[in-house]
């Protein structure tokens, strides 16, 4: 199966140090100021995205803790109300589009190229503007917010309060635009992680050898492309109708109010799971690595993957049980929403069938993944209780959403993102995370956590609505909000001790080598950091853990280019050999067509008619971008094979 | 006041049909969960207590590669159906809650429009004759043991009506008309607030509702159908010239005088309400007059102006809005 030709001679045999030294040539990024906007090689990319992810991870936890010091007693006079309204827009907002949803993808243009035996991402450059282009739209958020310009009508955006009646100014404006930058990122992303698991897989890497974190990313991309242009097309038209005077959502022209909802809550339903399925891949990857054994079930947890994405998309009016829509049509939104924990319920116990059969390498990131059992489950269950319409008539936009939110997001999402930064960080950056250190972090976090959000409960159902920025002493709910924000203080500390963590790792963390848990996947088959190359030879794969697999001939792929950014397509389901691509070369151009298009979509906020006369930078950077080289075109017209 | 206030605004404390009917799925359901949630953390401990320990250099198992396992597939199989049938049982329980939300006994129902305003209600209590129709605001007075159909408006963004004692929220939407029935049957007065996010002050847009006897509700509406009260004192009528010379009349109105705007809320029987600027203060002097002097202090982004008027003159409004009983 492998792609050895002996009229390739002229290439020297890769896996030599000569060849390795070419290699590493080849992939690595220019040096120099200008190389640092040019580079393309997907970790360093993806490096960055994971750090600028991590940054507004940090400045919403900020905003929480001013919304928790705001909440901490009754009739508190801290922010008023209209900072408050600014502060948990931002907070929802920034969770939501600048971390949660970009942070699984920048998490997994490291690591799936890695997982699959690639030496890259297939669109290595769009890869790249995807990146500058979600940073810019963060940094435009945050300059409007700095600017007292921050939205303020909620991270939902609900019209017509969103509307231009009752939203004047450009608070609103910079949501919606911002909107478009992180959704435009986010379909890019999904497109450059779809084809390079479909295309770029190591021979032998046929679909069901696939791990299981691939998995989650495939379906999670897929997800992606159908959820959201909805949301796109929703904010477009609020910004048409705030800018240009169309009224889509204007009841009194014909528009109407719950328009926005549906589209919205068609991505936003589905984008809970975005935000779910990648974690669901980092247990499956940390629970067989220790519990030193394969995942029970294996095809059960790609079905149960598959159908989760499909159901996500049929519960979005559970968002919308409070509003006048038919009842019995509510019902079937009720049913659909019981059903979607059916597959997750499948997973949780294939895990725990998994770590009860297994042997038990008890470490940080375990403890992290041990915390989902516990966090997620009880969000999956006041899910359920959310599902149902009368009762959700109760709890629907209380306090008790906010606990159901935060218990899903951060047990389903944060807490495994954090056991995966425990078990990757080692392959990052060499060097292993103290555990000691790891599991201060890790109960702090944990029982910070609780304490912060189990009460908020318990508020719900005494009558306390969400997005209050006060609250009367007279309601008796200062107690438990102060508990509340007590925890939140804790987990402020958790996340204080990670960064410190981090920092002293950095510096004088053990030496990890290529494998430090004893892991069964491609990605610890190389040195760590990886070689910028990823793979000194490709690899042939012959079963689904392949460094606990017996070695099977062939082994690797020989014959591949050293000189050239070449990478070996295979087949869709089979991974069998297909043909030699060549990746463009390090670039400045997507880093400037994304300032281009930045400037359009800011310029847009303040007059249509800089779509027209912005698109002309746009257009310029991306036609240098696509512009081909003639010593490429020609060594490629030189090596061409007939097949 | 019957209940603390803590109590008048309780999803668990049902005081009318609907939530009880909710608050006893919540049980059933609560009981459900916690169970489920009991048994996974259970098994998750247990399996891996039970399970032997190792180190990243322990072989790996990967015996599972070659066959199934049939053992762990009939108990994962078990769960898988129990869990179903969980899932079966809560689908049951929302279903036939509906069920009896939607046969509340609507004969003889107090019918009430309800508008929402950014940061206020607007309560208009219809009648088929209509000149026994009238409008109050911010306080709802409903008969003990009779349902009520409260239809729900709003006139500029979206508000939520939400009073957890008596029932489930309903959202008020602009270009839409809901309806939320319900029936009180516990005497007492309860509190709702504003569930959906509607701006600046969402959080200070209360709601009260008084639960009375029958008779004590017909005695109330009767009032409520009388145009406002001729002031008796010198200080009174000097108050209602001021009300009608100043600004007050431009969103305000007072049945039985010439003011008759519908901007803000209708003030004819202003000193019955116990409580102003939706659920805010306590109606007493001390708080109106701050509230008529500067309202943008206490609220900020309220629709209503400050008004400075001299001493005499807010003395005089203060002594005639109390009148308006």
């Amino acid at each position: 199966m492998t792609v050895s030709d002996p009229r390739h001679a002229q290439y020297a045999d890769p896996a030599d140090s000569a060849g390795a030294a070419a290699l590493e040539r080849t992939w690595r990024d220019p040096p120099g100021i200008v190389g640092w906007f040019s580079a393309i090689n997907h970790k360093t990319i993806s490096k960055r995205f994971m750090v600028t992810t991590m940054v507004f991870f940090l400045l919403g936890g900020v905003l929480a803790l001013l919304i928790r010091l705001q909440l901490a007693q009754p009739n508190a006079d801290i922010i008023g109300p209209d900072m408050y309204n600014q502060v948990f827009t931002m907070h929802g907002s920034t969770m939501m589009f600048l971390f949660a949803v970009p942070v699984m993808q920048a998490v997994a243009t490291y690591l799936v190229p890695l997982m699959i035996g690639a030496r890259s991402l297939a669109f290595p450059r769009l890869n790249a503007y995807a990146y500058w282009i979600f940073t810019m739209g963060g940094i435009m958020l945050y300059a409007a917010f700095l600017l007292n310009a921050g939205p303020d009508a909620g991270w939902f955006a609900y019209v017509p309060l969103s509307g231009p009646q009752y939203s004047p100014g450009k608070r609103v404006d910079f949501w919606a635009q911002m909107i478009t930058f992180t959704e435009l990122s986010g379909l890019m992303e999904a497109i450059v992680l779809i084809t390079t698991i479909l295309k770029l897989r190591a021979p032998g890497m046929s679909l069901n050898r696939m791990p299981l974190y691939v998995w989650a990313m495939l379906v999670t991309s897929f997800m992606v492309l159908f959820a959201m242009p909805a949301v796109m097309l929703a904010s477009t038209a609020l910004i048409t109708d705030r800018l240009v005077g169309t009224h889509f959502y204007n009841p009194a022209e014909g528009g109407d109010a719950l328009l926005w909802q549906h589209l919205f809550w068609f991505f936003g339903h589905p984008e809970v799971y975005l935000i779910f399925i990648p974690p669901l891949g980092f247990i499956s990857a940390i629970v067989a690595t220790f519990a030193r054994r394969p995942v029970v079930g294996y095809p059960a947890m790609i079905l149960a993957l598959v159908t989760t994405a499909f159901l996500a998309f049929g519960l979005w009016v559970h968002h919308m049980f409070a509003t006048n829509l038919p009842e019995l049509g509510k019902t079937f939104f009720t049913a659909a929403s019981l059903v979607i924990a059916v597959p997750s319920a499948v997973q949780i116990f294939c895990w725990i069938a998994t770590l009860g059969s297994g042997r038990i390498n008890f470490k940080t990131p375990l403890l992290f993944v041990l915390a989902f059992f516990f966090i997620l489950v009880m969000g999956g269950l006041t899910g359920l209780m959310l599902a149902s319409v009368s009762l959700d008539t109760q709890l629907h936009d209380s306090f008790f959403v906010v606990a159901h939110l935060h218990y899903v997001l951060l047990g389903g999402a944060v807490f495994p993102l954090f056991g995966a930064f425990y078990y990757w960080f080692p392959k990052f950056t060499g060097r292993l995370l103290d555990e000691r250190l790891g599991r201060w972090n890790f109960w702090l976090f944990f029982i910070g956590f609780n304490v912060a959000f189990f009460p908020m409960h318990v508020l719900g159902l005494w009558g306390m609505p969400r997005r209050v920025y006060t609250y009367p002493a007279e309601m008796g709910w200062g107690d438990l909000n102060l508990v509340a924000s007590l925890g939140a203080a804790t987990i402020a500390v958790s996340v204080l001790l990670f960064l410190f963590n981090v920092a002293r790792t950095l510096r004088h963390g053990a030496m990890a080598g290529p494998d430090p848990w004893g892991a069964g996947t491609l990605e610890w088959s190389v040195a760590s950091p990886p070689p910028a190359g990823n793979f000194e030879v490709i690899p042939v794969v012959h079963g689904r853990y392949p460094l606990w697999q017996p070695q099977a001939e062939p082994t690797h792929v020989t014959g591949m280019s050293n000189e050239w950014r070449e990478v070996l397509v295979t087949t869709v389901a089979d991974a069998e050999p297909d043909h030699r691509m060549w990746l463009p070369m390090p670039s400045i151009w997507p880093f400037l067509s994304a300032l281009a298009t930045t400037v359009l979509f800011v310029g847009s906020i303040f007059t249509p008619w800089a779509i027209v006369w912005g698109s002309v930078p746009v257009g310029i950077a991306a036609t240098w971008w696509f512009w081909p080289k003639r010593s490429v075109v020609q060594e490629r017209v030189r090596t061409e094979v007939p097949p | 006041m019957t209940d603390p206030a803590s109590n008048m605004q309780d999803a668990l404390r049902a005081a009318g049909a609907q939530a009880a009917h909710i608050g006893d799925l919540w049980n059933g359901t609560l009981a459900l969960c916690t169970f489920v949630f009991v048994a996974i953390v259970v098994a998750t401990i247990v399996a891996v207590w039970c399970a032997p320990r190792a180190d990243a250099a322990t072989r790996p198992d990967t015996s599972s590669l070659s066959g199934p396992e049939h053992r762990i597939w009939r108990r994962i199989g078990w769960a898988t159906a129990a869990a179903i049938a969980g899932l079966l049982v809560l689908l049951a329980g929302d279903v036939f809650t509906s069920r009896a939300l939607a046969r509340l006994p609507l004969r003889d129902a107090v019918d009430i429009e309800l508008v929402g305003h950014q940061w206020w209600w607007e309560a208009r209590y219809r009648d088929a004759d209509v000149s026994r129709e009238f409008t109050t605001a911010n306080e709802l007075t409903i008969p003990v043991g009779r349902p009520v159909i409260v239809t729900l408006r709003a006139s500029d963004v979206i508000h939520s009506l939400w009073v957890p004692s008596l029932s489930g929220k309903k959202d008020l939407i602009p270009g839409r008309t809901a309806t939320l029935r319900l029936r009180a049957d516990r005497a007492g007065t309860y509190r709702g607030q504003c569930a959906e996010f509607c701006g600046l002050e969402h959080a200070l847009m209360a709601l009260l509702v008084h639960a009375v006897p029958p008779a004590d509700f017909e005695a109330w509406a009767a009032n409520q159908r009388q145009p406002a009260r001729e002031p008796v004192d010198a200080a009174a009528r000097r108050g209602r010239e001021v009300f009608l010379a100043t600004s007050c009349t431009m969103c305000h109105t007072i049945t039985g005088t010439t003011a008759q705007a519908r901007l803000g809320p209708d003030l004819t029987h202003l000193a019955s309400r116990q409580t102003i600027a939706a659920g805010m203060f306590p109606n007493n002097r001390g708080h109106l007059a701050g509230w008529i002097g500067d309202p943008q202090a206490l609220k900020p982004g309220v629709n209503m102006p400050a008004n400075t008027l001299p001493p005499d003159d807010l003395q005089a409004l203060l002594a005639y809005l109390e009148t308006l009983r």
